[in-house]
């Protein structure tokens, strides 16, 4: 495999293909859990483990799983990943799992995780499903940062909970209530949109 | 109480972000986000159901609540498995207006949330099924609120970069800031 393919692999979860912004994937923990960055980074994090091992799993046994019941064999690693991170937070950081609630065991519903496994990781060898995995999982927290950072400045005047906005700043109180992310992402894919038009008229 | 609050304060869509997938994926017709609401409306209802006994008389006796995740997912498959066939083989109009959703509903994560928020909550069998029922009409509700809008929406001329998913999540947003008025009448 030569090197360049490598890199598509993992370029393309970035921009090209990212589940966000692009796919609509994962939709439900990125609306859910980007009120404030500390927890958005933390349910990256936490896809990505899921995402990485699950895809490393799934492509080391993609020759032994009959393919009638290949969607139950994928589900049931997830979960056991899924599980594994749910109990990793409870443990180590019990606020966070606190502030995540439901939603790290909803990670095992996470569509990212299942479309690339189904889509990905099921094809291909082992080394390429780990690079796809990692730069699905890169773009993923680079979409949640930028959702997160624009929702916790906005909602609340903060950065990582350090003031940055005056006390003239009056925080947008709907930025951090449901409303607002539906509100903020369908602006993030218009962005999205609009800045992959200007780069395909550019060429 | 909890029945409507489940369908218009806590509504699975507008205040837990659950089943956006399909909420976002299937909106497009009136008639399909209906067979869809009702389908997972279904669901849910077997999913609470079943997974209650199987939460409060195995995992938590034997202390297996680790396994919550990985056996409410696999309960889920097997039931919506079960359901398909069963509608197959006694009612084919049916089968043909809801067949294509059903394999959806179990990555749908409305289901998956059920089980886990009523775990979490701690409910009784009781208000489990009815929180159950009444976030499935609650999801349907929003999804067929949602096309509703969407058919519009198609007249309509929107700026292209936002055409598709931006606004529809616009959308979204409004009706969910609507709904917030409903916060008000249960306390």
């Amino acid at each position: 495999m030569p090197a360049k393919s490598f890199e598509q692999d993992f370029n393309k979860g970035l921009w090209t293909e990212n589940p966000v912004s692009r796919q609509l994937l994962g939709m439900c923990s990125t609306l859910a859990i980007t009120n404030a960055i500390m927890n958005g980074v933390a349910m990256g994090l936490a896809v990505s483990f899921v995402l990485v091992f699950s895809s490393l799993l799934i492509s080391l046994l993609r020759k032994l799983i009959p393919n009638q019941v290949r969607i139950a064999s994928y589900i049931v690693v997830i979960a056991t990943f899924v599980t594994l991170a749910d109990r990793f937070l409870a443990a180590y950081f019990p606020s966070m799992s606190k502030n995540l609630g439901p939603y790290v065991p909803l990670i095992v519903v996470n569509c990212i995780i299942l479309g690339r496994a189904e889509a990905f990781a099921s094809k291909n060898t082992v080394s390429t499903s780990v690079v796809d995995a990692l730069g699905m999982s890169l773009g993923y927290i680079l979409a949640l940062l930028i959702l997160s950072s624009i929702r916790e400045i906005l909602g609340s005047g903060t950065l990582l909970g350090y003031k940055v906005l005056g006390t003239w700043f009056e925080p947008w109180i709907i930025m951090i209530l449901p409303p607002g992310a539906f509100i903020a992402l369908g602006l993030l894919i218009a962005a999205a949109n609009l800045i992959e038009r200007k780069i395909k008229l550019g060429r | 109480m909890l029945f409507f609050s489940a369908i218009l304060i806590n509504n699975f869509v507008y205040h837990y972000f659950l089943g956006i997938c399909p909420f976002l994926g299937i909106s497009k017709r009136i008639d399909n986000s209906l067979s869809m609401g009702v389908a997972v409306t279904f669901v849910m209802a077997l999913t609470a159901v079943v997974s209650w006994p199987i939460n409060h008389w195995i995992l938590i006796p034997y202390k297996l609540d680790y396994l919550q995740i990985v056996s409410f997912i696999l309960v889920i498959a097997s039931l919506v498995q079960l359901v398909e066939m069963f509608i197959r083989k006694t009612s084919p109009p049916l089968y043909q207006a809801m067949g294509i959703y059903l394999p959806l509903i179990t990555v749908n994560c409305c289901i998956m949330g059920l089980a886990l928020l009523a775990a979490l909550k701690e409910y009784n069998f009781a208000e489990t099924v009815v929180f159950g029922v009444s976030a499935g009409l609650g999801f349907t509700l929003a999804i067929v609120l949602m096309a509703a809008i969407r058919e519009q929406l198609d007249l309509a001329d929107v700026p292209e970069p936002l055409k598709g998913a931006g606004i529809s999540l616009i959308v979204t947003g409004i009706i969910a800031l609507a709904f917030f008025g409903f916060s008000g009448m249960i306390k």
